[in-house]
């Protein structure tokens, strides 16, 4: 099983993320004179949700060519059912002190909480929401789109107005989730304080144990029999229809798991970066994850892994030392990968250590 | 004559609630003695003298009683009145310090000559220290206001007759009521006759005249039918002897204004759509003639507006004079500016990915990040101002509703590239080649046109038209870096909608989307309005995967 699970790369890849998340935390906390600051934790640690994101994404598109330009309202929706619990958490200790009321619907003038903020206070049923909604909201959009198989562009288009439209309507303040300003000021999760440092190392190695369980179950749905059958339906739809395969069946599936581990990931940043807003559901977020998958390696999972931390790196470097340039390289890379990357940065090098082994296989597969 | 009794009575009652010292007992005296005057001498001698005597006390006593002698002063009707009061009004009425004349300011032409305020006279350059200012409060500007309105009820100018008899209606008081029934028996202009009727129907219902009176002017009002009279009729509901003809009013006014407020949604919607149909239309041709996603449409029309503002800003500095032909030079230039990055962008990205339609999709979007901060890099991150020429500018009545200029234009424009482009695809030969390789290649290569050529000004063609797009929308939107990606999303969900590769599809799919948007925002609001159309596009394609009018045949499987 666990051989089936994990293979060259998969381990590699495994191997490198349990040193990181044991060895960033020991460096924040245990050593004197913190060699990794804690602003670099909550950054790894934001990365590492992105990672997981990624291979959300590369699960449907890698696997079963479902390219959806709306998944970052799965991640936003996950965080905001995070970000719901750690709102009802701050209780009296808000501006207004309401102990029930989080402080934007005082400001509102609301008189009492919404039905659907009711049982944001229990832990467990939030962290039960961070996957259901996602992944009822991926239910019934796929259940309509599948059926009356929408492929290809139109469906790209359609979950693009998807986010879009949950983006108009979570910027209402009637809405109930905060307008424009979303949730923040959260103070503590579990009892534990969200500034402290333990706690933020807490969070970051959450995040890396998420993105491991991620990559497992996402390679256990590829690996099995279910994952040929969606490779099949991602190379040639209507043949494997014809074939006798439930093609909406096998599409809907993967594509509410796949909701569900962006929500996962959506509910990790959330308390990492301290705050949800309705910027998270914008159409330009969902197509940079795209560019993730596609830099890292479409279809390989670690490789979209490996393309958000890159992406997501790059970001932080450019933004900070040019700001001017940081769309050109994201407008470049876009370009750059589609017209000679194909097979994203891991492709390109496990071609290139294909040919310097001499593995007539593997080269003649990527000419 | 009655009217100044009136006037005279008032100012009587004013004063006497402030003889408190003095100067004021002297005023009084003064005031009484012009009214004496105003009453018993003959009436245009007296009227002038009257009308100098009152003037020359302006400068004397406390705001209320300058009131009053304003109140007078218009009462008069001297022609001098309504400048002299204009003066004072701007601040612009002084009094000589030695002589004590009252002086104004030369108006227009030489603010800094003065003249002498009842006679018209030229006094020389205007010395502050040997005058002393009338002061002024806005409790007085109000009063000038009101008085000065009736004065230019007499005015010669229709214009000028017209405004004030609006005024009169906005302020219903029924102390105006003899000033309008003058004007009105001289009035030979029919507009303005209207207005003053209305004008009085307002200042009779808020008088004590008798019920018929009132009937008649409810009647007048309820023909007029617009807000404003509602908003005068509204709080008569509940009075016991109008009730039923003000109800019956107002039920008439409401219907006329549920019609009326129909047909404005009803431009409104077509107004958006013509909006929506010039960005999506350049998305008609790459998407739906080529199959091609285009996420850089939005940028190509966000140049066509920068091309726009780079026009008017050399035209400012240069050649002013030609201003108001700034977006016909704008409009062929974004046509190519917006062209030519097309064709670039066809030859140096999209012509490797043919065929590979989610490819395209994410190069494009790469394509668009990059001119966005392009643009922001060589025009700054904020808005830059686009001005109307005057043709574009200003708004228009029919009935209740307000069409404005700009919208007007814009809606005409997009039906003109409409028609353009359909003659172009079905009339030429361009079009013809252009349908072809679009229905087979390799046919169409065997016959020997040059597809990659015609896949280059294809694209380059859709790219043109959405610089043409920005042209338009640099007149009602704000040219920023990001006004392209506030259209993208529309412009793709009216191509989906209308059916790809169909130009029609494209009209109708966005004077649906349009007219639709303007009839749910009344109960919706304007952003769920936006989110129920779009979550009606979605349930849509499911229902039609292929839009509104589908290609059919082979080249869909393609």
């Amino acid at each position: 099983m666990l051989r089936r699970l994990i293979d060259a790369r998969m381990g590699l890849f495994l191997s490198v993320l349990f040193v990181v998340t044991v060895a960033v935390p020991i460096g924040n906390l245990w050593i004197a004179g913190q060699p990794v600051p804690s602003y670099v934790v909550a950054l790894l640690g934001k990365y590492m949700t992105y990672a997981l994101l990624a291979v959300a994404l590369d699960l449907v598109w890698g696997y079963c060519g479902i390219l959806s330009l709306g998944h970052g309202a799965f991640f936003a929706l996950g965080g905001y059912a995070m970000g719901m619990h750690l709102m009802r958490q701050i209780g009296t200790r808000g501006v207004y002190g309401d102990p029930v009321l989080p402080d934007f619907m005082v400001f509102l003038n609301w008189e009492k909480l919404p039905w659907f903020w009711l049982g944001f206070d229990s832990f467990w049923f939030s962290m039960a929401m961070v996957m259901i909604v996602p992944g009822a909201l991926a239910f019934v959009f796929g259940w309509f789109a599948f059926r009356s198989r929408v492929t290809g562009v139109y469906l790209s288009i359609i979950t693009q107005a998807m986010t879009y439209a949950l983006m108009l309507a979570f910027f209402r303040n009637e809405m109930g989730f905060g307008g424009n300003n979303g949730l923040t000021d959260f103070k503590d999760l579990l009892g534990f304080d969200l500034q402290s440092d333990a706690t933020r190392a807490g969070l970051f190695v959450a995040a890396a144990l998420a993105l491991a369980a991620g990559l497992m179950v996402a390679r256990f749905i590829t690996t099995s029999k279910l994952g040929k059958v969606l490779v099949a339906v991602r190379d040639a739809e209507s043949r494997t229809r014809f074939l006798g395969y439930r093609v909406e069946a096998f599409k809907l599936f993967v594509f509410v798991v796949s909701a569900m581990m962006a929500g996962v990931a959506g509910a990790i940043y959330t308390p990492l970066v301290g705050i949800i807003n309705p910027g998270e559901f914008s159409p330009a977020n969902s197509i940079e994850i795209v560019i993730w998958v596609a830099l890292g390696g479409r279809g390989t999972l670690v490789g979209a892994a490996i393309g958000a931390i890159l992406v997501a790196l790059s970001r932080t470097l450019l933004t900070s030392w040019f700001p001017e340039l940081w769309l050109f390289a994201l407008g470049a890379m876009f370009i750059i990968v589609t017209l000679v990357l194909p097979h994203g940065v891991l492709g390109a090098v496990e071609l290139g250590l294909a040919k310097f082994r001499r593995d007539p296989k593997l080269v003649e597969e990527n000419p | 004559m009655q009217a100044n009794q009136n006037a005279t009575g008032r100012r009587k009652g004013r004063s006497a609630t402030v003889s408190r010292a003095l100067p004021r007992a002297w005023l009084a005296t003064a005031l009484l003695f012009a009214a004496a005057m105003l009453l018993v001498v003959a009436p245009a001698w007296s009227q002038s003298r009257a009308f100098e005597a009152l003037v020359n006390t302006l400068p004397e006593g406390s705001y209320s009683d300058r009131a009053a002698v304003v109140a007078a002063i218009a009462a008069t009707g001297d022609p001098r009145a309504l400048g002299v009061l204009e003066s004072l009004t701007e601040g612009q009425l002084f009094k000589q310090k030695t002589g004590g004349r009252i002086v104004a300011l030369s108006g227009v032409g030489d603010p800094s000559r003065m003249i002498d305020a009842i006679t018209g006279e030229d006094i020389g350059p205007y010395n502050k220290g040997a005058v002393k200012k009338i002061k002024i409060n806005n409790g007085l500007r109000r009063d000038i206001r009101s008085a000065t309105g009736v004065l230019s009820l007499s005015s010669a100018d229709p214009q000028a007759r017209l405004k004030a008899a609006q005024a009169a209606f906005a302020s219903g008081d029924p102390a105006q009521l003899e000033a309008l029934d003058t004007a009105m028996s001289a009035e030979s202009d029919g507009e303005v006759a209207a207005a003053l009727a209305e004008a009085r129907a307002v200042a009779i219902l808020n008088s004590q005249r008798p019920t018929a009176d009132k009937l008649a002017a409810i009647a007048v009002l309820g023909a007029r039918g617009d807000r404003d009279a509602q908003g005068v009729l509204a709080p008569l509901r509940d009075d016991p002897e109008l009730s039923s003809p003000v109800r019956d009013a107002l039920e008439t006014i409401e219907q006329r204004q549920r019609l009326w407020g129909m047909a404005q949604n009803v431009w409104y919607g077509l107004s958006l759509g013509s909006v929506l149909l010039l960005a999506a239309i350049g998305l008609a041709i790459t998407f739906g003639v080529m199959g091609v996603i285009n996420m850089a449409h939005g940028e190509l029309v966000m140049l066509g507006a920068y091309t726009t503002f780079a026009v008017q800003e050399v035209i400012r500095t240069s050649a002013p004079a030609l201003f108001d032909w700034s977006l016909l030079i704008a409009a062929p230039l974004a046509f190519v500016v917006a062209g030519g990055v097309g064709i670039a962008i066809e030859r140096g990205v999209v012509r490797h990915l043919y065929g590979r339609p989610l490819e395209t999709l994410l190069a494009t979007w790469g394509i668009s990040l990059m001119l966005q901060q392009a643009v922001r890099s060589i025009f700054g991150p904020n808005n830059r101002e686009v001005g109307n020429p005057d043709w574009m500018s200003g708004a228009f009545e029919i009935g209740a509703m307000t069409v404005t200029w700009n919208r007007l234009w814009i809606l005409v424009f997009a039906l003109i590239v409409f028609a353009g482009l359909l003659t172009l695809l079905k009339r030429t030969a361009m079009g013809l080649r252009m349908r072809a390789v679009t229905q087979n290649r390799p046919m169409a290569a065997e016959m020997g046109i040059n597809t990659g050529r015609v896949d280059a000004l294809t694209f380059g063609l859709g790219a043109g038209i959405g610089g043409l797009a920005g042209v338009a929308l640099s007149q009602i939107d704000n040219v920023s870096p990001n006004l392209g990606q506030s259209y993208i999303v529309d412009s793709f969900m009216v191509v989906v909608f209308g059916g790809a590769g169909n130009l029609w599809g494209a009209l109708a799919g966005a004077f649906t989307l349009g007219v639709a948007n303007k009839f749910l925002e009344p109960f919706a609001g304007a952003v769920l309005a936006k989110i129920l159309v779009l979550v009606f596009i979605i349930l849509f394609i499911q229902k039609r995967p292929r839009g509104l009018f589908a290609l059919r045949g082979r080249a869909v499987e393609a």
